[in-house]
């Protein structure tokens, strides 16, 4: 009941300031979803909005309960829409890196 | 002694004659064994040239000449069906066989000269040399990605080079702009750049184009070239770029940067019709949905890194070169040197399409991820596409809707405003306090004298508990003291007012209009213009 998952998750492209300005973060996640489901990625950014967000913008980070448009998933440096999206089932010491898209020239 | 002296002087007159004499016999000689090393050097070229056909191995002849009429890699031209329909194409006209056999050698000498150290890597070779002297490249901004791109590829012999941009060039530019200079602020950047490139290389074909990408000149101008590069500053122009490519058939490579980090992605490559699964993904399959407009923060806002952005622009040269050059694929177990044989264009080996990302002041620098292949549902390259060569060409599209504005704040009453003049104007004796926005880095560059740092967070919350805790607003509302609260821009300013008095009731906390900008018009000219 109370197992959790290790991940390694990180922010960049500017989505770090919304994390403390860190980058990189070791944490871990209950290992099931509260209906008793594994966890998957939704569940994860559920998770960061509700105990790891800093910021209170956090519609910078998530609109409409997804991540906003603008924001690459990767899960273990593959586009997350290759690993079946939110669905993706979290397995132990993944990492899941949000990349916010730059436009600067 | 008349007579002595009269011989004497016949003598001196014979010995001068003999001397001149065998001077001119030995010049003659020498005029001799030089025309006759000529007439050999002439003979054994005659020779040459019939085994060599040209000074060309023979095996290598027909990749040479397969090159120079082979389409650069990429370009779609030929399933499209517009090859040579616009009247451009004629501009770049290509050496025909002809001409190539009429020369000894592909190359002029100053071209082995000046390009034999990329020329002898196998990844290059003479092949690689003459694709690029045949290759049309645009580039669509010129700033701090696009200078140092068109830098490497004019300096790699790009045969033409198209230059697009509308803005002039500003003293804020040359910290990265590096095609730029001080002696050129004010000119257009495009003029700007060709005056560098030609003194880098000028056997290159620069072509300017000097305004912005508008969707209804993209189709017209990206037909001109082979491949694109998109350097510009924001979505709008990304996804315009990107739309265009995929209607023109063209791979693009496109980059982009801001603070410490870059990214990149090659796109729509290899190109093809939108609808084949097997081309590579454009923009939109990446990113179907704009940002939010106030997520999108420009160098100008956020800050870049000079070597950041030239480090991006650099390794779209690098792309650029590697699509340009690469061999086609071969087609069959008989791998051979033909060339020409590679029509119609085999089909593509299995595409990665990924994305580069550089975050300077991270470990490792350097991280490439996979990217999804073509989108079924793409709004332009996918079979059920809605956007085509004529919604662009109409101007019925329209990309800054699409991409959504941030219009400029204007929230408060005038009573909540004051000018900078104004402010200037008020009795400096504690009777007010002044509560600079900005974040630390900005406040330490320049601050007025006895002012309080809290930098607005975004939140009216956090930000508020933070101005309490520093002493710049009390806690219990009002003490009886004014606050005035500055920005660099006066966006910021207004959020801040806004928020202390939302939540204090506090009607004597004002925003000065304009920020520091208009501090330094209307009061202070030697206030720093960073
Ligand atoms: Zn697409």
């Amino acid at each position: 009941m109370s197992s959790t998952i290790p991940l390694a998750v990180e922010f960049t492209g500017g989505l770090e300031l919304l994390f403390s300005n860190q980058r990189k973060h070791q944490i871990s996640v209950p290992s099931s979803d509260s209906k008793g489901a594994p966890s998957n990625v939704g569940y994860l950014v559920k998770w960061l909005c509700e105990n790891l967000i800093k910021d209170p913008r956090k519609e910078m980070f998530v609109l409409d309960h997804s991540v906003r448009p603008g924001i690459l998933v990767l899960i273990n440096d593959a586009d997350w829409e290759l690993e079946g999206e939110d669905k993706y089932e979290l397995q132990a010491n993944d990492e899941i890196v949000f990349v916010s898209t730059l436009h600067g020239g | 002694m008349d007579s002595i002296n009269g011989a004497d002087a016949q003598v001196q007159r014979l010995r001068q004659h003999i001397t001149a004499t065998e001077s001119q016999l030995r010049i003659l000689k020498l005029q001799l064994q030089q025309a006759e090393q000529a007439a050999e050097a002439a003979e054994a070229a005659r020779h040459l040239n019939g085994a060599y056909q040209g000074g060309l191995p023979a095996d290598w002849r027909d990749e040479i000449f397969g090159v120079l009429h082979h389409d650069t890699p990429g370009s779609l031209a030929q399933d499209f069906g517009h090859n040579g329909e616009f009247g451009d194409a004629q501009i770049f006209a290509r050496p025909t066989t002809e001409d190539v056999r009429q020369q000894r050698w592909p190359l002029a000498s100053e071209e082995y000269k000046r390009y034999g150290r990329q020329m002898i890597m196998p990844e290059i070779g003479l092949h690689g040399q003459l694709r690029l002297k045949n290759a049309k490249v645009l580039i669509v901004g010129v700033g701090g990605l696009g200078c140092p791109a068109a830098a490497y590829l004019a300096g790699a012999g790009v045969g033409t080079l198209g230059l697009m941009d509308g803005d002039t060039v500003e003293v804020s530019n040359l910290h990265r702009q590096v095609a730029h200079s001080t002696a050129r602020v004010g000119r257009l950047k495009v003029d700007s750049a060709v005056e560098y490139l030609r003194a880098l290389n000028d056997s290159v074909n620069y072509r300017a184009h000097p305004s912005h990408l508008s969707p209804e000149k993209a189709i017209p101008i990206f037909e001109q070239y082979d491949l694109v590069l998109d350097c510009t500053d924001h979505p709008t122009s990304r996804y315009l770029i990107s739309d265009a490519c995929v209607l023109t058939g063209k791979p693009l490579v496109s980059a982009s940067a801001l603070k410490t980090e870059g990214q990149l992605i090659v796109l729509n490559s290899p190109p093809r019709l939108p609808g084949d699964v097997n081309g590579g993904p454009c923009y939109r399959c990446v990113f179907p949905k704009p940002p939010p407009a106030e997520s999108v923060l420009s160098c100008g806002e956020g800050g870049i890194l000079g070597p950041v952005v030239g480090v991006m622009g650099v390794l779209q040269a690098l792309e650029a070169i590697k699509l340009l050059t690469a061999k086609p694929v071969p087609t069959g177990p008989g791998w051979s040197m033909d060339f020409t044989a590679t029509k119609p264009s085999p089909p593509a080996e299995p595409t990665r399409p990924t994305m580069l990302m550089f975050s300077a002041y991270s470990t490792p620098q350097f991280r490439s991820v996979r990217l999804r292949s073509r989108r079924a549902d793409c709004a332009v390259c996918s079979a059920q596409a809605s956007i085509t060569r004529q919604s662009l060409t109409s101007g019925s599209l329209d990309y800054v809707a699409f991409c959504g504005v941030t219009t400029p704040l204007n929230t408060l009453t005038p009573a909540a405003r004051i000018t900078a003049t104004g402010f200037s104007r008020l009795p400096t004796d504690g009777s007010n306090i002044l509560i600079d926005v900005r974040d630390e880095t900005q406040y330490a560059i320049c601050a007025l004298r006895g002012s309080v740092n809290v930098p607005w967070t975004g939140n009216a919350d956090t930000w508020l508990d933070q101005a309490i805790m520093s002493g710049g607003v009390a806690e219990h509302g009002d003490d009886g003291r004014d606050r005035y609260v500055v920005c660099r821009l006066g966006n910021d300013s207004q959020l801040a007012v806004k928020a202390a008095m939302d939540r204090i009731g506090d009607g004597r906390v004002k925003e000065i209009k304009g920020g520091f900008r208009a501090w330094r018009e209307e009061v202070d000219p030697s206030w720093p213009d960073y």
